[in-house]
């Protein structure tokens, strides 16, 4: 009895499960197929990098030339300083960002005035929402050789020379750093902030009692309490270490050719070899080092955060 | 509660610091703003400054007088926003919404198929050579609307928690019991219980239109007309490094480059009104972008 039946039952119950899914799979087609041409069939396009590119042909019928591409690119010093600059702007970004968006929502959190809590809350998320194009167009307006208001009225103000901002790669690491942390700090911040607003006000007011002064409740109670979330973001950010800001980099110093030396990064360079020079083998390569050196970064810091702490890790 | 006396000298510590940090934040937007609004004499011989000599109009009264291209890629970047934002909300909570129930087969091959695209990406040349090769997006509309933007995993995965976490699986049942179809609980019970999360994530995919300028530096080559307003501010800085890097010679590329490039005080204004809908809508935005990131850090 049970030999005959549990057959006809399983059919039934996996109809049953066919006709009570099948719409359910039918909403989830337009995002898979999304994800599967967007990101997915492109994985499968690294293989171009061993590949002599044949716009014409396309990234399977290209002929393969195995590690050619890699050969050019590593001989050049361009794979250097590319790498360099992409691996050291990171750190710097790293940790100012942490530094400056940790000590910023301590600070917002903690000013007691509503409406001055309120504007710098703003103020520090506005120009997160800025494209690179415009704040490419305010540092030009700020350093323009020409008619900028640096070298127009600030330094003749001082009494001093014009500078050639726009012709020497020397300046430019301090102006994108710190042009990243004005537009990018924000977004850490907010995220600081609503990590110090979910701690207990009972741990703060028992400190007070102790006579716990401002900086040793900083210290023992908010520390330790938002630490989750900063393991997680750089986390995050080391994961993409590998990754340059393709607007800072390429906007902000108007793609001028005099500063690659202190502005390319591995995005500006994939994206010239790919457009511009012409050196797309080279170019292909670079973007297969990268997604594969950036994959490994991520799965090799996500392992050390098992390690040191398991509820942090992100898989 | 009266504030304890070295209370009192941090809450002055911070707010000096936070202020300070304000206007070093809003004072680059003045600028833009005050040099858009200098006489070009000016401009020219005194530099762009926060306290015009003389003030002047004209550069917006030319965007609107004489600038068609610059209307008509503010009438596209509009449209591609538009579209963009509501294709990208639709299709991202048709995705969510299944991976959200707690049952669904293989549902956590589904999580990982979408968490993987965040964890690895093939790149710039495999993506430009597919869409340019296999689907032929190069200089067509498609290309401001399609690529990359119109949906994100990221996204994907707050609206799944949020309605996961969000909506009480009895009203689901309930539904079920009075045979309701999925497209209708979709329709009628994710849809406006989503909505909140909906809007956030409508909010970060209109920003990511309505600032995107790399489809167009990738994929419009030709057809500029099909330029949203970031392109073709871009476009005017590359025509400026062309016409300085071919000063000498003028060449008569060079001089179609000059005849199209507009003043720099104008270049300013249509950056200011690029940002000007942001300016405006910008109470609105915070809200939901703020709320979006702090969801985001809670995975």
């Amino acid at each position: 009895m049970t030999n005959a039946a549990a057959p006809a039952k399983k059919g039934s119950s996996l109809s049953a499960k066919v006709k009570k899914w099948t719409p359910v799979y039918l909403m989830m087609i337009p995002g898979a197929l999304y994800l599967l041409i967007n990101n997915y069939i492109p994985m499968f396009g690294l293989v171009i990098a061993f590949k002599q590119v044949d716009f014409q042909k396309g990234i399977l019928a290209s002929p393969w030339i195995g590690f050619q591409n890699f050969q050019f690119l590593f001989q050049t010093k361009d794979a250097f300083v590319i790498t360099r600059n992409t691996l050291l702007y990171n750190i710097a970004f790293i940790f100012l960002n942490t530094f400056i968006g940790i000590l910023f929502a301590i600070f917002i959190c903690d000013i007691s005035r509503k409406t001055g809590k309120k504007v710098y809350q703003s103020a520090i998320l506005f120009p997160y929402l800025m494209s690179w194009v415009i704040v490419g167009y305010i540092i030009y307006a700020i350093f323009s050789m020409q008619y900028g208001i640096v070298n127009k009225s600030i330094l003749p103000a001082l009494g001093m020379d014009p500078l050639m901002w726009y012709n020497d790669p020397k300046y430019w690491p301090a102006i994108l750093i710190i042009t990243n942390t004005w537009k990018g700090s924000g977004y850490g911040c907010l995220i600081y902030i609503s990590s110090i607003n979910g701690i207990e006000a009972s741990y703060f007011e028992a400190a007070e009692l102790d006579g716990a002064n401002k900086f040793q409740q900083i210290w023992n109670i908010t520390m330790p309490e938002i630490l989750p979330s900063v393991i997680t973001l750089t986390l995050l950010s080391i994961g993409r270490i590998f990754y340059s800001d393709f607007g800072l980099f390429y906007q902000v110093p108007r793609d001028s050719g005099l500063l690659y030396s202190t502005t390319n990064t591995i995005d500006t360079y994939v994206y010239r070899g790919l457009m511009k020079l012409g050196n797309v083998g080279m170019a292909s390569a670079a973007g297969f080092y990268q997604s594969v050196v950036g994959f490994i970064l991520v799965l090799l810091s996500n392992w050390v955060v098992r390690k040191i702490s398991p509820d942090n890790a992100l898989f | 509660m009266a504030l304890k006396k070295k209370d009192r000298g941090y809450q002055i510590a911070a707010n000096v610091i936070m202020a300070l940090w304000t206007i070093f934040i809003i004072l680059p937007f003045v600028l833009l703003l005050m040099s858009s609004l200098t006489d070009e004499t000016v401009l020219l011989n005194k530099g762009y400054g926060f306290f015009p000599e003389k003030f002047s109009f004209e550069a917006y009264s030319y965007i609107f007088k004489s600038g068609d291209k610059i209307l008509s890629a503010y009438a596209h970047t509009i449209f591609y926003t538009v579209v963009g934002t509501l294709v990208n909300v639709l299709i991202t909570a048709l995705f969510a919404y299944p991976l959200s129930l707690k049952n669904l087969p293989g549902r956590k091959a589904w999580n990982f198929y979408v968490f993987f695209t965040m964890l690895f990406s093939g790149g710039l040349i495999p993506s430009y050579m597919m869409w340019t090769g296999t689907f032929h997006i190069k200089d067509t509309i498609w290309a401001q609307i399609i690529p990359s933007l119109l949906m994100s995993a990221m996204n994907v995965l707050l609206v799944r928690t949020y309605f996961a976490t969000s909506i009480p699986d009895a009203l689901f049942e309930a539904a079920q019991i009075d045979g309701a179809s999925q497209m209708r609980i979709f329709r009628s019970i994710v849809i406006p219980l989503g909505k909140p999360i909906l809007v956030t994530i409508g909010t970060f995919s209109g920003l990511a239109y309505w600032n995107d300028w790399n489809n167009g530096l990738y994929y419009i080559t030709q057809a500029t007309d099909l330029y949203g307003i970031q392109n073709l501010l871009n476009r005017m800085v590359s025509d400026l490094q062309f016409l300085t890097s071919n000063a000498s010679g003028m060449s008569s590329d060079a001089m179609q480059t000059l005849a199209r490039t507009p003043t720099t005080g104008v270049q300013m204004a249509i950056a200011f009104v690029a940002i000007l809908p942001i300016l405006i809508l910008f109470p609105f935005l915070q809200k939901y972008y703020s709320k979006g990131i702090s969801l985001g850090a809670v995975k």
